[in-house]
């Protein structure tokens, strides 16, 4: 978009709506009355497209199964940007809600043309198009040759009828589950277009490492074809059995030069802490002389994998016209488009990227890398489409993970428990490497080809999209002058990028055990301490509300502990508390979960709940079990049982309370949880065993150190 | 390389030409174009692949063609059908107990063995059913819930 884009469109239209103003990139009505609805925004097993449909059908005043939600295409439909920060709804929900009632006055309009009355005197309802007297009736099917939606939308459009909202705010349920719960193709990996391969790629056996030599000849006896670029090493082929055999080949067959560079796992802070650095300054207030009490902790977690249960996917097809077709799971085609037309010199326009579903990722995962992988073998076959299948190793191993982290807290307190200072430093590897952040492609195996790409370390979002380091690590709480600092590492051997929340997760863990340790040092109850600090009324009643579901302050068997978790994400969206219930007998375990979080104005309470539930579940996992794990020269987590994750046996109770909040805006949810959940689990644990641990994850192992160590 | 192989596939005989090693799961998918089992591993460690062979609960991913001749192979489309649903994909519906979807086909056929040994099992019955299927979305919880419930309709 350019400058002159931005002064000259209406202030009142969405951002994403002034990006991409054409109505038709948005709406298409058939003439059998179907409204295909296209968003930038993707599914990735949140439900964006449910609650987009809800409120696509509401502003149009159709039933919610003549919407259909197409898939984002970088060609046909509009650029919002990632899908990703839990921004989808904010996004795209007004977007979607204004272009869909620039529709309907513009069918309006037509109708009343055509039966010469006043616009004014027609309305819409379950899809009908009709005279106030219904006297005269039609449909957007019947009208859909005469209206065109090749116009600029409008943000003028007349405010909508008596009655409000009708499928937004209920629990409408998610349009795409019927055919995955029935095993239909639903996935990229289900793709079969015509003259589909098969492609590998025989990936390096450790970050950095170059291919000195392969002997190619090796695979001469299969029906394969070898692609070869500096250390790109990749096999085409019609038959998986014989692509899978030629990958074993290859890899026998192939001399690579490594070096052991990676950082010691069991020393990541002092890594992380190390530096060089660039400094992030969040707050710099002074702090006052003459400290009463001053408590300091330190807390860290390791490197996370997204860990999807899919590995990436990506298929691409060179056309003979010198045009490329791509088919991601990205979490940004658009950027994706960008990137592979930047690192192979092409046109943008000449590179159509459609997204396709596949599991959840979670964040920057190797959608985007398996996608450039499918490129660089398709053009090896030209006007064939193939399709690159990562392993779970390579998943497990070559995805970028959530980067690990430190951080320092120091705090004066006095007898009351008033907090008079607060200082908080955070070290971190940067929190994004997608496709063109910082300038850079950004795909994995750029750095691999002939012309190696360079990769930059992973910068972080700006402040105003909420940071990624120092994302909330600024307490909710009073607590006086604050020195709030991140610290980015600006050199690493290991990729890091988006995973959930970013920085988030980290920091809310650190602030909230911290809290905790305050509330302890003056003997004051956890919830009584956070509320005697926390002036925010939402907040206040989120907090009191998780309390109160869970029973804080009932008694409970001695060893079992509860603990708070409670943050607002980005500090400017949702609300959430968790409380916590963990049990410590002869192993750590996880009991229950209460949740409880405001997000403005409800679209679907149930996918609310749901994006709350699994979003607590997984940082339990984080939180309790997962960790990434090297040597000095490979990553070596590369199964599920080498990473595992929390399993069905593990995971807790849940129970989530939604503070509807109907007149205020929507926000996304599906970040909340993570960082409140980790700091329940760690202040629960504390409470059940006496003895704090500061270092994730809260394995039962780490824990019986501690209290050894006590 | 390859041979014929004759197996029963949702109650229908299919013979195939696959190389002896090939995983079922490739076969499943690409031979016999039923996508419902997915790929998540090929080590048999996710469940995402779950196919019942005579009868017992297996990874396809890891489960060679050789194994699996003269066998009869139950995959999830195999459990119901268009308007008839089996009581758990039904349920699963019902309670939403699925966010990405990518488990959830070896979930149900999972459960849906449970249910033909243990017809209303109670929810840590339902939990060591599934101990083998991951999830990474967090839906367990749903999950658990909807099969108790199929359970208590069958």
């Amino acid at each position: 978009m350019t400058a002159t884009d931005r002064s000259t469109a209406t202030p009142s239209l969405p951002r994403d709506l002034v990006a991409n103003p054409t109505l038709s990139r948005w709406v298409t009505v058939d003439d059998d009355g179907t409204i295909g609805v296209r968003v930038g925004k993707v599914e990735l097993g949140q439900g964006i497209l449910t609650a987009l449909a809800q409120i696509a059908a509401d502003a149009l005043d159709v039933p919610l199964s003549q919407v259909r939600m197409l898939r984002a295409h970088t060609t046909d439909g509009p650029d919002e940007g990632m899908t990703s920060g839990s921004m989808s709804i904010v996004d795209a929900g007004p977007s979607v809600r204004l272009a869909c009632r620039n529709v309907r006055a513009l069918f309006i309009g037509e109708a009343a043309r055509g039966w010469d009355v006043e616009a004014d005197q027609v309305t819409v309802e379950g899809g009908s198009i009709r005279t106030a007297d219904a006297n005269r009736t039609t449909t957007y099917g019947e009208l859909a040759r005469r209206v065109s939606l090749d116009v600029p939308v409008s943000a003028e459009v007349p405010a909508k009828i008596p009655g409000g909202p009708r499928l937004v705010g209920t629990s409408v349920a998610r349009l795409d589950l019927p055919d995955k719960v029935a095993g239909r193709p639903a996935y990229i990996g289900d793709l079969s277009l015509p003259g589909q391969l098969v492609g590998r790629v025989v990936r390096p056996p450790s970050v950095g490492a170059r291919l000195v030599a392969v002997d190619e000849t090796a695979t001469a006896q299969l029906s394969v074809q070898v692609v070869r670029d500096g250390s790109f090493l990749g096999v085409v082929g019609a038959d998986e059995a014989e692509v899978e055999r030629a990958v074993r080949t290859l890899r026998r067959a192939a001399d690579w030069d490594e070096a052991d560079h990676l950082p010691d796992e069991d020393d990541l802070p002092g890594y992380l802490r190390a530096g060089p650095h660039e400094t992030i300054p969040v707050v710099a207030e002074d702090r006052p002389q003459g400290a009463t009490r001053r408590l300091r902790a330190s807390f860290s977690r390791p490197y996370l994998a997204h860990a999807s249960m899919a590995p990436s996917c990506g298929v691409a097809r060179w056309e003979t016209d010198g045009s490329l077709a791509v088919w991601s799971h990205s979490q940004g085609i658009h950027r994706l488009r960008d990137a592979i037309a930047q690192v192979l010199d092409l046109d943008v326009s000449s590179v159509v990227v459609e997204h396709a579903e596949n599991a959840g990722c979670y964040g920057h995962n190797g959608a985007d890398d398996a996608a450039f992988d499918a490129v660089l073998l398709a053009r090896a076959v030209p006007g064939r489409p193939v399709a690159v299948q990562w392993s779970r190793a390579d998943e497990l191993t070559w995805a970028p993970f959530g980067s690990a982290m430190a951080a320092t807290v120091e705090a004066d307190v006095d007898d009351t428990g008033q907090v008079h200072s607060w200082t908080y430093d955070v070290w971190s590897q940067g929190h994004t490497s997608r496709p063109g952040s910082a300038g850079a492609a950004l795909l994995l195996a750029g750095a691999q080809l002939s012309t190696p790409l360079t990769i930059p370390a992973a910068v972080d979002p700006p402040s105003s999209k909420g940071g990624g380091t120092t994302r909330n690590s600024v307490p909710i709480y009073q607590v006086g002058p604050r020195r709030i600092t991140g610290h980015r590492l600006l050199e690493t051997p290991i990729r890091s990028s988006a995973l959930r929340s970013l920085g988030s997760f980290f920091n809310v863990f650190c602030i909230e055990s911290f809290m905790d340790e305050l509330a302890a040092e003056v003997g004051q109850d956890p919830l009584e301490y956070r509320l005697g600090r926390l002036g925010d009324e939402r907040g206040r009643a989120v907090l009191e509300r998780a309390a109160t579901a869970s029973g804080w302050g009932d008694s409970t068997p001695e060893d079992v502990g509860r603990g708070i978790g409670f943050a607002r994400y980005k500090d400017s969206e949702a609300y959430c508390a968790v409380i916590a219930e963990v049990e410590a007998g002869q192993e750590i375990r996880l009991r229950r979960l209460t949740i409880a979080a405001d997000v403005g104005q409800v679209v679907n309470p149930d996918g609310t709940c749901n994006q709350l539930e699994g979003g607590a579940t997984q940082a339990a996992s984080w939180t309790l079990k997962e960790r990434v794990r090297f040597d000095r020269r490979r990553v070596t987590s590369d199964d599920w049982e080498s990473y595992p994750i929390l399993r069905f046996s593990e995971v807790p109770e849940i129970g989530v309370h939604l503070v509807d909040r109907p007149d205020l805006p929507s926000v996304g949810a599906g970040e909340a949880a993570q960082g409140p959940t980790a700091g329940a689990i760690g202040n629960a644990v504390a409470a059940a065993v006496g003895v704090r641990v500061r270092d994730l994850p809260l394995t039962t192992e780490a824990v019986v150190a501690a209290i050894e160590a006590d | 390389m390859t041979q014929q192989f004759t197996l029963t596939v949702n109650g229908e005989t299919v013979q195939v030409e696959a190389d002896p090693d090939a995983p079922l799961l490739s076969v499943l998918r690409d031979d016999l174009d039923l996508k419902g089992a997915r790929f998540g591993c090929g080590l048999g460690q996710c469940g995402a692949c779950f196919v019942q062979l005579d009868g017992k609960v297996v990874s396809s991913c890891d489960t060679p063609m050789w194994a699996a001749e003269g066998t009869s192979v139950v995959t999830v489309e195999g459990l119901g059908s268009e308007g008839a649903l089996h009581p758990v994909q039904q349920a699963i519906l019902d309670e939403q107990a699925a966010q990405c979807g990518y488990c959830i086909s070896g979930v149900i056929v999972r459960a849906a063995a449970l249910l033909e040994t243990t017809p209303s099992p109670d929810a840590d019955e339902v939990v060591d059913a599934l101990d083998r299927n991951l999830c990474r979305c967090g839906v367990q919880r749903r999950i658990i819930s909807a099969v108790v419930k199929a359970g208590a309709r069958t």
